[in-house]
């Protein structure tokens, strides 16, 4: 019944985020067995049910339709395609500038962290070792990640305040710390997607789990010596005072 | 000046008779400890307050100690912090809203009802801009889930470190839930064949997203404006939050504004930066969220010891699963040798806390009393040894492993691993 409707109306507007060929926008960016990955979990492997809605759009009649501008206005999400990068560019130099002013204080001179805020720089090839450092170049699968957090959330203090060629600069700026981007890189809305990350391919996007198999066992489950107590909180000395007012463990008390 | 009415009459003639019982030898004998009968306490002998002294209610002041705490050296940050609910003081499966565990990640907004609009965009063909008395008139459930943050008990994985239920346990609440199903909003938007990917962005100023599944949408998720008998409280989201039930709470997008419908995930750094797990080999996991079943005894635990010295007590604890409904809790004494069944009590529902009880007669020797659940898929609450094998030596999230409770003789309880 539905079908029918998809049909008909399946070709999206012109201008819209999701209109071209997704396999298209997605080449050379998002391996074909990730985005296979992807589309099984969105539809549960091709069992996806809202080929039965309970009701046809529109049904209920409650709302307005919202205008075109009042979607892009709140449609900040870029995924790794790109779609939905504004108009706009920025070098490394530019966001030099804008990175000292507006996040230095917490992320470090040289992206290095400061104050317990993340460090944005480093921990490239140390992440399978004792000590991983998670960081925008060491971690981070996609770019355009780095171009929707700073747009989004950034900076802390004052987020979402930046300008789309300001937020192009930070990430020029971000990943040419990192060494993954060359000084005279140009982000825009095609270089951006394009940029091929150190850890693109190291994520696992199907949970593996079950991958526990504890047994309910009742009686004689493990060997009474074999109990031992490897660690104990009461001698680390890192918990709070847990009555009275709440304990924020200010140095000195 | 207006006259006294009837009720500051009684006022008058309470602060009168109070003075009168200072005054007097009984009024002595009140002040000392209570709870000796034969006489009377000393608000049995005095009227307490009106109706208009509380229009809204708070707990009793003796109940002072029963509030949300953290773990001050956590986040550098207040405003994108975690607090935790006071899971010692919760008597059955509700957490009071006022202690909901709390986790930010620029603060929480003051979100106007008459300024909220959800927006649901995207990939579908007729986008909805709703006010909140819009959203209020599509047709309703109301459902007991609880929310989870993954993180809960990341402390705990490298070793026992604090000493706390509430630290180690509480970044977890449960709630009656009300609102409109997300998939009722999703028809009346109507969706594409390949419309499989929603994306829900919250109003807050870091505009938190995340990506699900079109599958989990369609299942269970709700847009809930109605939290435990009230509108959802500001720390959860006013005035409508998503409800994305048994799944990691970082997906339970709060402050919510936006629904917007793609063919494929964003990856926004909420799945990436952070509530990914990264393995010992140097990969990690992405999307990870089902919050595994786990249980907990919440008495004894090191906030709420043994202090009457050996004889009867009764265990007590909460289990839940992201998988479903709780089936079994077994309790051990002696660190995992032996278990004995507890008994749960209703309600028993499904992605719910349930609560478990065992009577036990405390013989006044160290103990090791651990809880154990096993879901209705059969799923075996682990140990932290188990855990380690496949999730490493300290990764941050998903630790649902069997906690273990150290009664000492004095009845003081610590947290503690075992090997």
């Amino acid at each position: 019944m539905l079908g029918a409707q998809a049909g008909a109306a399946q070709t999206p507007p012109p201008g819209s985020p999701h209109d071209g060929n997704a396999a298209k926008n997605y080449a050379g960016i998002v391996s074909k067995k990730n985005l296979q990955i992807w589309r099984a979990e969105g539809d549960g492997d091709g069992t996806l049910a809202h080929d039965k809605p309970a009701t046809k759009p529109g049904y209920y009649g409650i709302g307005a339709v919202p205008s075109a501008a009042q979607i892009a206005g709140w449609t900040i999400a870029v995924p790794p395609s790109g779609a939905g990068l504004p108009a706009g560019s920025g070098t490394a130099a530019a966001g030099a500038t804008i990175y000292a002013s507006h996040c230095a204080m917490c992320h470090g001179g040289f992206g290095e962290g400061a104050h317990n805020y993340p460090a944005l720089v480093g921990g490239v090839g140390s992440l399978g070792g004792s000590s991983p450092q998670k960081t925008v170049g060491s971690y981070w699968p996609y770019a355009t990640t780095v171009w929707d957090y700073i747009n989004r959330a950034m900076p802390f203090y004052a987020p979402h305040t930046l300008k789309p060629d300001e937020v192009y600069a930070l990430t020029a700026y971000i990943l040419n710390m990192n060494g993954v981007t060359r000084s005279d890189w140009v982000a825009d809305a095609k270089s951006v997607p394009l940029v091929k990350m150190p850890n693109r391919n190291a994520f696992n996007w199907k949970d593996p789990r079950p991958v526990t198999h504890n047994i309910a066992c009742m009686k004689n489950c493990v060997s009474p010596s074999s109990v031992k107590i490897t660690s104990n909180a009461v001698t680390m000395n890192l918990t709070p005072r847990m009555t009275g007012p709440v304990d924020h463990m200010k140095a000195g008390q | 000046m207006t006259k006294p009415n009837r009720r500051d009459m009684f006022r008058l003639g309470a602060a009168a008779g109070a003075a009168l019982i200072a005054a007097s030898g009984r009024g002595a004998r009140a002040a000392s400890p209570p709870g000796a009968p034969p006489a009377d306490n000393a608000w049995s002998n005095s009227l307490g307050h009106g109706v208009d002294s509380k229009p809204y209610g708070s707990p009793s002041p003796f109940e002072k100690n029963v509030v949300r705490r953290y773990v001050p050296w956590l986040s550098p940050t207040r405003d994108a912090d975690a607090s935790m609910t006071p899971l010692q003081d919760q008597p059955g499966i509700i957490t009071s809203n006022g202690v909901f565990f709390e986790r930010y990640h620029a603060g929480v907004p003051q979100v106007d009802p008459k300024a909220f609009r959800l927006m649901i965009s995207g990939r579908v063909k007729k986008p909805l801009l709703l006010t909140l008395d819009q959203l209020m008139r599509y047709p309703s459930v109301s459902r007991i889930h609880f929310i989870e943050c993954p993180a809960n008990g990341a402390t705990e994985w490298p070793a026992a470190q604090l000493n706390s239920l509430q630290l180690t346990h509480g970044m977890i609440g449960c709630a009656e839930w009300t609102g409109v199903l997300l998939s009722t909003l999703l028809d009346e938007a109507g969706l594409y064949p390949d419309s499989r990917w929603v994306t829900a962005t919250g109003s807050d100023g870091a505009h938190m997203n995340r990506s699900l599944p079109m599958m989990k949408c369609l299942d269970d998720c709700m847009i809930a404006w109605g939290q435990n008998g009230e509108a959802v409280r500001p720390e959860q989201g006013y005035p409508a939050r998503l409800v994305v039930p048994g799944w990691q709470g970082n997906v339970n997008v709060k402050w919510l504004r936006q629904i917007q419908v793609g063919r494929e995930p964003w990856i926004t750094r909420e799945e990436t930066s952070e509530y990914s797990e990264l393995l010992g080999d140097g990969t990690s996991l992405g999307f990870t969220w089902v919050m595994d079943a786990k249980s907990v005894i919440t008495f004894p635990c090191p906030e709420k010891p043994l202090t009457q010295g050996p004889g009867f007590y009764e265990i007590r604890g909460l289990a839940w699963s992201g998988r479903g409904k709780v089936k079994y809790v077994d309790i051990s004494l002696d660190g995992g040798v032996n278990f004995q069944r507890a008994r749960l009590d209703n309600p028993i529902l499904d992605k719910c806390m349930t609560r478990f009880t065992l009577p036990w007669w405390w013989d006044g020797k160290v103990a090791l009393i651990q809880s154990r659940v096993t879901d209705e898929t059969g799923y075996v609450q682990p140990t932290i040894v188990q855990k380690h094998k496949f999730w490493g030596a300290d990764p941050v999230y998903e630790n649902n492993s069997i906690q273990t409770w150290q009664v000492l003789a004095s009845g003081a309880v610590n947290n503690v691993q075992l090997s």
